[in-house]
């Protein structure tokens, strides 16, 4: 059906195209689905707490936004691939598998959006007056009442902008990705590799351009969405 | 219910060093802005971690550095009524007003319709606290801490973010919060007015330190507290019942020395009265006087004079039942030989008494 709707608007697309488009879209939403709570937790801790190590976890966490995403890319291979300490360890127990599956693409895009993701919910934490979480506690809120009763719903439309932010830069991931799971077409290959497969062969640039397009219009989309929820989440708070 | 605070804590270059034990009943902490005060209020809630202290409530120990024991903020039930309100703004008013319940152990407490219709906030409960004037903030977050049913509640100067109309607003309700309920109150204040109306207890603190404990009305009327209470603010309180609403806008009282008229004070008839007198608006004559505007004049023997450094005098007088402060120069107390024992006239403008001053009889 899918085939039918779009066929018409981009006729020169295959099946193995669009199995790239939706592959991209899933690679995002579980990278995005499984780091929002650890980025949440990281957040929190960033701005609420002062530590030994505190600049160590930020650097940490900064890391993948500075360093080359190639070097990401070799990094997570030789520490998640087969052979890898941790890679090695998931598979053994938990049959887990990364290198060259959409599941590490879904790492990959993970990790680099990462920092993104931390610096805007970070934001939205700094941005919550402590003082109205020393009131849940007179009132009789333990730390973790607190965090779900206050906090969090004060921090609601800075932890969606991070979500979607995040979204966005997973879309949009490639080094990383292409060097820890490659190119593999229905399997790995997401839609920045596939532009950059049509871009590498004559006369593919029109079935590229397409791609293209698509890619601007999901990131418009994200875009729009986090807006519009961030603002009606914003008016709910505010009470008007 | 007894409250004991034994607290010391260093900030930098000031030091706290507070002792005071305070019984049932409203207990003002008074002092200048940076005397210390909502330190002490923040170490009773466990919002602030001395370096040294002990604190007992009712025989529960709540904070014991020596033993090491701390009582979590979350366990403590105290209610905490802050200057600036500290509503949720995600949450409704009623949202606000239950929230502490959701902590609360299961049983008997403050009865939710009792406390809305005291604070008189039936109207707003649907509202967001971003739609509500800062009066009505205020009203909520007493209810809010009320409804969490506290052990003590303590209040860090919930009036002063509030302009003069907006205190006599909710002036009242406190005043019927003392009287209709048993929850002690551990009250911040910097404005002499508030405390005069409210304190059953005054602890007089200045740098940090506890310069005075007592009833609020000994201290409040004690020559030897002008000082430390402000010259320009120190006034003792006369008791009396509304006796008539004349027609000219004047409203008539008994006190116990005699009549006193006020500007029109909107309360029923037979209603008793605290009528805080500043010691300096009262004017002494050793005679009756006659053709004198002032409408106030109230016999009273001389009971006290405490001579001050400067040209001033506080003289403290007995008229009927109540104690008055006068300040007065030097000069007369000594030309009119105002010492113990002597007869007078205490002389008040009917204008001078200002409506914050005017409260119900605690």
């Amino acid at each position: 059906m899918l085939d039918g709707l779009t066929g018409g608007l981009f006729p020169d697309l295959t099946a193995d195209e669009w199995r790239a488009v939706m592959l991209s879209l899933k690679v995002s939403f579980w990278a995005t689905a499984l780091s929002l709570p650890l980025g949440v937790a990281v957040a929190y801790v960033l701005a609420r707490y002062e530590f030994w190590g505190k600049q160590a976890l930020n650097g940490l966490v900064h890391l993948p936004l500075i360093l080359p995403p190639v070097v990401t890319g070799y990094l997570l291979l030789l520490t998640f691939g087969r052979r890898g300490a941790i890679g090695g360890f998931l598979e053994q127990t938990f049959g887990l598998v990364f290198a060259f599956r959409w599941t590490g693409a879904a790492l990959a895009a993970a990790v680099m959006a990462f920092p993104l993701m931390v610096r805007a919910i970070r934001l939205a934490i700094e941005a919550v007056d402590p003082k109205l979480e020393q009131a849940a506690a007179t009132l009789g809120a333990s730390r973790i009442w607190v965090f779900a009763t206050v906090t969090l719903p004060l921090m609601l439309p800075g932890v969606i902008a991070g979500a979607i932010l995040a979204f966005a830069k997973a879309m949009g991931e490639f080094g990383a990705t292409i060097t820890f799971v490659s190119n593999i077409p229905g399997q790995t290959q997401t839609l920045p590799s596939a532009i950059y497969s049509f871009l590498q062969v004559p006369g593919g640039d029109a079935k590229a351009f397409q791609l293209v397009l698509i890619a601007i219009a999901i990131a418009l989309t994200a875009l729009f969405l986090s807006e519009w929820v961030g603002r009606s989440v914003a008016r709910r708070i505010a009470g008007s | 219910m007894s409250l004991l605070v034994q607290l010391s804590h260093r900030f930098g270059d000031f030091a706290l060093d507070v002792y005071f034990e305070a019984p049932a009943g409203v207990t003002a902490l008074f002092g200048r802005s940076g005397s210390g005060k909502t330190s002490v209020v923040n170490a009773v809630a466990g919002l602030l971690r001395p370096d040294h202290g002990r604190i007992v409530l009712d025989g529960r120990v709540l904070l014991d550095s020596g033993r090491g024991v701390s009582i979590p903020v979350h366990q403590r039930r105290l209610g905490y009524v802050f200057q600036e309100g500290r509503l949720f703004p995600h949450l409704s008013v009623r949202q606000n007003l239950t929230y502490g319940r959701w902590f609360a152990p299961r049983g008997p407490g403050a009865d939710f319709d009792h406390v809305v219709s005291m604070l008189g906030i039936e109207g707003l409960l649907e509202r967001r606290p971003g739609a509500l004037s800062g009066g009505e903030k205020q009203r909520v977050a007493i209810g809010r801490a009320l409804l969490a049913n506290p052990k003590l509640l303590l209040m860090d100067e919930p009036l002063a973010a509030l302009d003069e109309e907006r205190k006599a607003e909710i002036l009242p309700y406190l005043e019927r919060l003392r009287e209709e309920t048993a929850i002690p109150v551990l009250y911040v204040s910097h404005s002499m007015a508030e405390v005069a109306r409210l304190a059953t207890t005054l602890v007089l603190m200045e740098a940090g330190r506890v310069m005075n404990v007592g009833p609020a009305e000994a201290i409040l009327s004690d020559p030897d507290s002008v000082p430390a209470l402000g010259i320009h603010t120190a006034g003792a309180s006369l008791h009396a019942v509304v006796a008539a609403q004349d027609e000219d806008g004047l409203t008539r009282l008994e006190a116990s020395a005699g009549p006193l008229y006020l500007p029109r004070v909107e309360a029923a008839i037979g209603t008793r009265l605290s009528i805080r007198i500043l010691a300096q608006d009262v004017i002494l004559s050793r005679s009756r006087p006659e053709g004198l505007s002032a409408l106030n004049v109230l016999p009273a023997t001389v009971t006290a004079v405490r001579l001050g450094n400067g040209p001033g005098a506080i003289v403290q007088l007995r008229s009927g039942d109540d104690l008055i402060l006068a300040r007065i120069t030097r000069r007369s107390t000594l030309a009119l030989g105002l010492a113990p024992g002597a007869d007078c006239f205490a002389i008040v403008k009917t204008v001078a008494v200002a409506r914050i001053n005017v409260g119900a009889a605690g």
